[in-house]
């Protein structure tokens, strides 16, 4: 693993801890309930779970503003939640109801929320890539300072199309930040076995793009980043391209044997570098007690078993939704 | 309180597996994510993990059975502090509820979107309006430039559209009046651009991209279909893309194969789509103008050929003219034809000459392929008993062969003959001149087809 450890520099007042805790750890239950539902055949076809990346996107998070958009690809639960949709929502997604954000119309890789600014949930990998160029130019085009967080992974790093985007974003000075969520296994093919490259945020600099590689295990580490990269585009000086370097524990989606790595390389990680961890171990030290903690746990996971719940309650839509949402009334 | 661990679908397609192996015991302690047991599947050998924590109270289904149907319970967990021991007989009901509360198939059939309205048979313009001759490409010009005037969100973008003033020369003088905010030169980066467009129309803009042809636009469709027309069904509505796609569809002249390709049937094809292939300046105009203020993506096939001509367009501040509205051409009695874009040439000159010959054709020019005005060719045919379809695309599922199959349905006991179609030929579109004239369909190849149906 290429990334830095976790920098013992870094800290941050026990409230905010404390939100990012809370905010992993609801992605965390959640996904593990939605693997739990896909397992009783309640979630259906393809299913990407976000367990061990957490803290890329909540270190994000914590740097957006108001207007700020977010896109990105088909592993989109832990994007989702955090930036303030609704657990329940996006659990009936997932087992295809009408109470979902898409009327169960999208499902796990197709969900979205104008109202929060969440673009997608995209299934062709790389494609969300020039969409979040474009949404960054009409905020540059409308002349306000919101910028966008455009997520893809190590595999979508590979794509033509993001290369396309990236001489047009430095071009026409887009405020788009890339985040590259290098978890380092393009489904199950390594990043060593894909690119004789050694890092991906190095290829925006022949597009003369700046960029940085980041510890996304340490929540902490992506905020900083961050807020450097957020600056950087509010100040209208174009793209950034933060590589976080983080992990999946579980398989590429919910059908995925693992084969192409051992155990013992997850177990280690989960053990020496878990991002939850991480911040519970920050937190105890700032003073915070267990059973704060635990009753963080029992609300997390109220809100979870609800959010299955609903999921399971939620009616199927009706067959008249078949024809509707095909296109708009003029 | 204890938690039945049920057998888990670890694909799409899996029913039952075999459970390979437990990697825990009775008594061990789990946390969420440990690796419980081995399942081999229909596809390959999966590690299950556990999702809570607790203690393995009990495992009921022995390590090397096969054939265990998904949701029967294989194991209890109990929590810290709980013995296995206070555990009940495991209720075999329990799974058989599980598998009833996955809800079948809804057993309603529907098999076709609701009766749309009936369609505007207005005239598209008052009568006694003032017409002005104007070619395609000012026509198109025109529209791009009242609708930027009238909508800052509007912007154009494409290869060469700004300062090299359109490749074709549709936007002369665009960028002079709108300057370079809204008149963008792009890199040669077809599905780059495409996919950018998609997304500045999600965030509030309504962009034209300009293809400097649709052949190119191959390397965009992944943005122009997958982007554009499924999202606003895949958000439930939420959010649609108001983009228009535009730029000379297929053959020019001399351009074979790579440069010559009509798309009519690809784009009509998808549903979230409309699709425009106008032929006379007037229409082009009014589609265009239509297209920009649509909610919805736009494709908008126009034709080299066509640019340069000339024909009558309304002089009105804002002329529009709506999708899915057939323009009927010319009235007659003995055979319908119809087609649109520059199929329309060879339609017209065709039915002069058959009407040299006494046969009187009615020509219908359905300007947009989605949606698409099947109502006023099936009232047609109901009275000339008679059609031809007319476009210069391959044969094989093509546009007219729905247009046939919809005739078929629609008014089948009223045909006398079958339905003809005059396309391009079968061919990747050739280079030599006299191949060439050969790959394209023909005003000869109307007037044998019509003569066919007329038996005359």
């Amino acid at each position: 693993m290429a990334a830095r450890r976790a920098t013992k520099k870094l800290t941050a007042p026990k409230k905010e801890l404390l939100k990012y805790y809370r905010d992993m750890l609801l992605i965390r239950r959640f996904e593990e309930k939605a693997g739990q539902l896909y397992g009783m055949g309640l979630i259906g076809g393809f299913c990407h779970l976000y367990i061990g990346q957490e803290a890329v996107v909540v270190g994000l998070e914590s740097v957006a503003m108001d207007g700020d958009k977010r896109i990105t690809t088909y592993r989109d639960h832990g994007h989702m939640l955090v930036c303030g949709m609704d657990a329940n929502g996006v659990m009936a997604e997932l087992t295809g109801r009408i109470g979902g954000y898409s009327k169960g119309k999208g499902g796990s890789m197709h969900m979205f929320s104008k109202e929060r600014d969440f673009y997608g949930g995209h299934g062709i990998v790389g494609a969300n890539v020039p969409l979040g160029a474009g949404l960054a130019f009409s905020d540059m085009y409308k002349g306000n300072r919101n910028v966008t967080f455009t997520y893809f992974g190590d595999g979508a790093a590979n794509q033509g199309q993001v290369y396309e985007t990236y001489n047009m974003a430095e071009l026409w000075k887009l405020p788009v930040i890339f985040v590259i969520e290098n978890n380092q296994y393009a489904m199950g093919t390594s990043v060593k076995r894909a690119t004789k490259s050694s890092s991906f945020w190095e290829r925006g600099t022949a597009f003369s793009i700046p960029g940085e590689q980041v510890d996304g295990m340490d929540v902490l580490a992506v905020r900083a980043a961050g807020q450097k990269a957020v600056k950087h585009c509010r100040d209208g000086k174009g793209p950034y391209i933060l590589e976080i370097m983080t992990y999946r524990y579980r398989g590429h989606s919910m059908s995925d044997p693992a084969k192409y790595r051992t155990r013992d390389e997850v177990q280690k990680i989960r053990e020496e570098r878990d991002a939850i961890e991480q911040v519970r171990g920050r937190l105890l030290d700032a003073g915070a007690t267990e059973a704060e903690l635990k009753a963080i746990d029992k609300d997390i996971k109220d809100i979870v078993n609800a959010s299955a719940d609903f999921a399971r309650e939620s009616p199927e839509p009706d067959p008249a939704e078949l024809w509707t949402d095909i296109t708009v009334s003029a | 309180m204890a938690t039945e661990i049920l057998m888990p679908a670890l694909s799409p397609t899996m029913e039952e597996g075999t459970l390979a192996k437990w990697l825990v015991k009775e008594g061990d302690s789990v946390s969420a994510g440990d690796i419980m047991a081995e399942i081999e599947t229909d596809k390959a050998t999966m590690e299950f993990e556990a999702a809570d924590d607790g203690v393995v109270g009990r495992i009921l289904v022995a390590e090397g059975t096969e054939a265990v149907k998904v949701n029967t319970p294989i194991a209890v967990i109990v929590e810290e502090g709980e013995s296995a021991s206070d555990i009940e007989a495991p209720a075999a009901p329990v799974a058989a509820q599980e598998a009833e509360e996955i809800p079948s198939t809804p057993e309603v059939v529907v098999d076709g979107p609701p009766a749309q309205p009936t369609v505007d048979r207005a005239p598209d313009y008052p009568e006694g309006t003032e017409m002005v001759s104007t070619t395609v490409r000012d026509a198109l010009r025109d529209a791009i430039a009242e609708e930027m005037r009238a909508d800052d969100t509007v912007f154009i973008m494409g290869e060469e559209v700004a300062e090299y003033q359109g490749a074709y020369k549709i936007t002369q003088g665009i960028l002079e009046e709108f300057g370079a905010r809204r008149v963008i030169d792009t890199p040669i980066t077809e599905h780059g651009f495409a996919g950018l467009g998609v997304g500045a129309s999600w965030g509030g803009l309504k962009p034209i991209v300009e293809f400097m042809t649709w052949n190119f636009a191959m390397q965009a469709i992944d943005h122009i279909i997958n982007s554009a027309a499924k999202t606003l069904y895949m958000s439930g509505g939420q959010m649609g893309s108001p983009i228009v796609f535009r730029g000379p569809n297929g053959a020019a002249a001399r351009v074979a194969a790579q440069h010559s390709q009509d798309y009519a049937a690809w784009y009509a094809s998808v549903p979230g789509l409309k699709v425009a292939q106008p032929f006379s300046a007037a229409d082009a105009k009014g589609l265009l103008k239509t297209a920009i203020r649509d909610p919805n993506p736009v494709v908008f096939l126009e034709n080299e050929i066509l640019y340069g001509r000339a024909f009558d367009v309304p002089k009105l501040d804002d002329f529009t003219i709506p999708f899915g509205k057939a323009r009927v051409w010319r009235e007659g009695s003995d055979v319908t034809l119809v087609s649109w874009g520059i199929g329309m040439s060879h339609t017209l000159e065709a039915a002069d000459e058959l009407a040299m010959d006494g046969i009187s054709a009615e020509i219908i020019d359905i300007r947009t392929l989605r949606p698409l005005d099947m109502e006023t060719v099936i009232e047609s045919v109901k009275k000339t008993n008679r059609c031809v379809t007319v476009e210069e695309a391959w044969p094989v599922a093509s546009m007219s062969d729905h247009i046939g199959s919809e005739i078929m349905r629609e008014a089948f006991d009223y045909l006398d003959a079958p339905v003809l179609k005059c396309t391009g030929k079968d061919v990747p579109m050739p280079y030599a001149a006299n191949l060439e004239r050969l790959a394209l369909t023909s005003v000869k190849e109307v007037i044998d087809a019509v003569r066919a149906v007329t038996y005359r």
